[in-house]
């Protein structure tokens, strides 16, 4: 075969397998962050989350298996944040007036999860639930102490959290739902709390 | 430096071998990969050159019947073009800090899929082949660095968005202080560019 001829063969082979590459990397064309991926990948296998151990803003010591036969609202959280956890505290209101009230506590909760247990003992949880008006039943605001079980908590969930220079956290923010069976089966942006309102009370 | 440096091949390849290793090594990963800007316009470029260092020590014989096996240059170019644009999604770079084996492609495809290549291809390369390549780079920083500024997001979970948004202006600086030093050696160089192709450069390229 002529220099020429092989050049383009091989020039053509090259081509394919890196579209292929970016294909496969990105979902087909769909995830370039790997916020995206995540997304993607809880819709197509939703995903199994350890069993913590968490403490309420009452104290109350309780398990993430608990809420099994449940569909569970997630956020994460820590209280100091002063940007977007206080909408997520908004956002998670609006969601909870969206259900309808006979199947809230019953057939659906709502939990926010922080992840700087050191700073949010039940006092400072308390004080941030009673800001958007959660009660500790249907809405419970939640630290998990040990260290090992909050990170295999955010590994699951694909959550990053990393300091930032003031002292307080970066995370990525997003609204998390648990199905019945206790895995994680939708992520979605926290600009988007009527339709994710919508999904809870299409699986009621 | 490279010059200097093959002098001794033996040695140079060995010194080169063991800025690798160092390079991978824990402690250089976990500073060069703490802030964005030090990963994607420090360690990743600092890979890509060993690549190219790695390809001029290859005896300049090699290098060709290595190009020829390879199909010329256009392969090569293409090969160093997916390669290179694949390591500016954000999600690689996350991967690579949440992914070991993300992070080993990284380290075996910049300098074997981008550098090395690249070196292959380059005295095979016509000036408008050699433009291309040069233009592509600079744009590719250029729009990817504006999208980090104006991007809304945080596009990478592992960065905070400040982080973000300094790479983003080091990039686009980076491309414009490029793009003008290449244009200046099209000037001063009679219009061949930077490192002038060599007897058999421009006008025989196998492409």
């Amino acid at each position: 075969m002529s220099l020429a001829k092989r050049s383009v063969l091989i020039s053509a082979l090259v081509t394919s397998l890196g579209t292929w590459v970016f294909w496969w990397g990105t979902d087909g064309f769909t995830a370039f962050t790997a916020e995206t991926a995540r997304r993607v990948e809880i819709l197509r296998s939703p995903r199994a989350l350890p069993d913590v151990t968490l403490e309420d803003q009452n104290g109350k010591i309780f398990h993430l298996k608990d809420y099994q036969g449940k569909l569970l609202a997630v956020d994460f959280i820590f209280t100091r944040c002063t940007t977007l956890c206080r909408s997520m505290g908004m956002i998670f209101k609006q969601i909870r007036d969206l259900i309808p009230q006979e199947s809230l506590g019953r057939d659906f909760a709502l939990l926010s999860i922080s992840f700087d247990p050191e700073h949010d003992d039940p006092a400072n949880l308390k004080k941030y639930g009673e800001a958007y008006g959660a009660d500790g039943q249907i809405w419970r605001i939640a630290r998990v102490q040990d260290k090992a079980e909050l990170q295999s908590l955010l590994d699951a969930f694909g959550i990053i959290v990393i300091p930032d220079q003031f002292g307080g956290f970066e995370h990525n923010t997003a609204l998390h739902l648990v199905g019945r069976d206790g895995r994680l089966r939708l992520i979605s942006d926290i600009d988007k709390a009527i339709p994710f309102a919508e999904q809870v009370v299409a699986l009621l | 430096m490279i010059a200097t440096l093959s002098h001794h091949p033996g040695r140079s390849a060995l010194a080169l071998g063991v800025f690798y290793l160092l390079l991978a090594t824990p402690i250089a990963r976990d500073w060069l990969e703490a802030s964005m800007s030090r990963h994607m316009l420090v360690q990743m470029p600092l890979l890509v050159v060993i690549g190219i260092i790695a390809a001029r020590l290859v005896p300049g014989r090699t290098q060709d019947s290595l190009l020829i096996r390879f199909g010329g240059a256009w392969p090569c170019v293409i090969a160093a073009l997916f390669a290179s644009s694949y390591w500016m999604l954000p999600r690689a770079l996350d991967a690579a800090l949440t992914d070991p084996w993300a992070e080993v492609a990284k380290f075996l495809s910049l300098p074997f899929l981008v550098g090395f290549p690249l070196v292959l291809a380059w005295r095979r390369l016509t000036l408008i082949g050699r433009g291309f390549v040069w233009t592509n780079f600079f744009s590719m920083l250029a729009v990817l660095g504006w999208l980090y500024i104006v991007a809304p997001v945080r596009v990478c979970n592992s960065y905070l968005v400040n982080d973000q948004e300094n790479a983003g202006w080091y990039m686009v600086i980076a491309s414009v202080l490029l793009f003008f030093w290449w244009l200046g050696t099209l000037l001063v160089g009679g219009g061949v560019g930077p490192d002038k192709p060599d007897q058999s450069g421009p006008g025989r390229t196998f492409a």
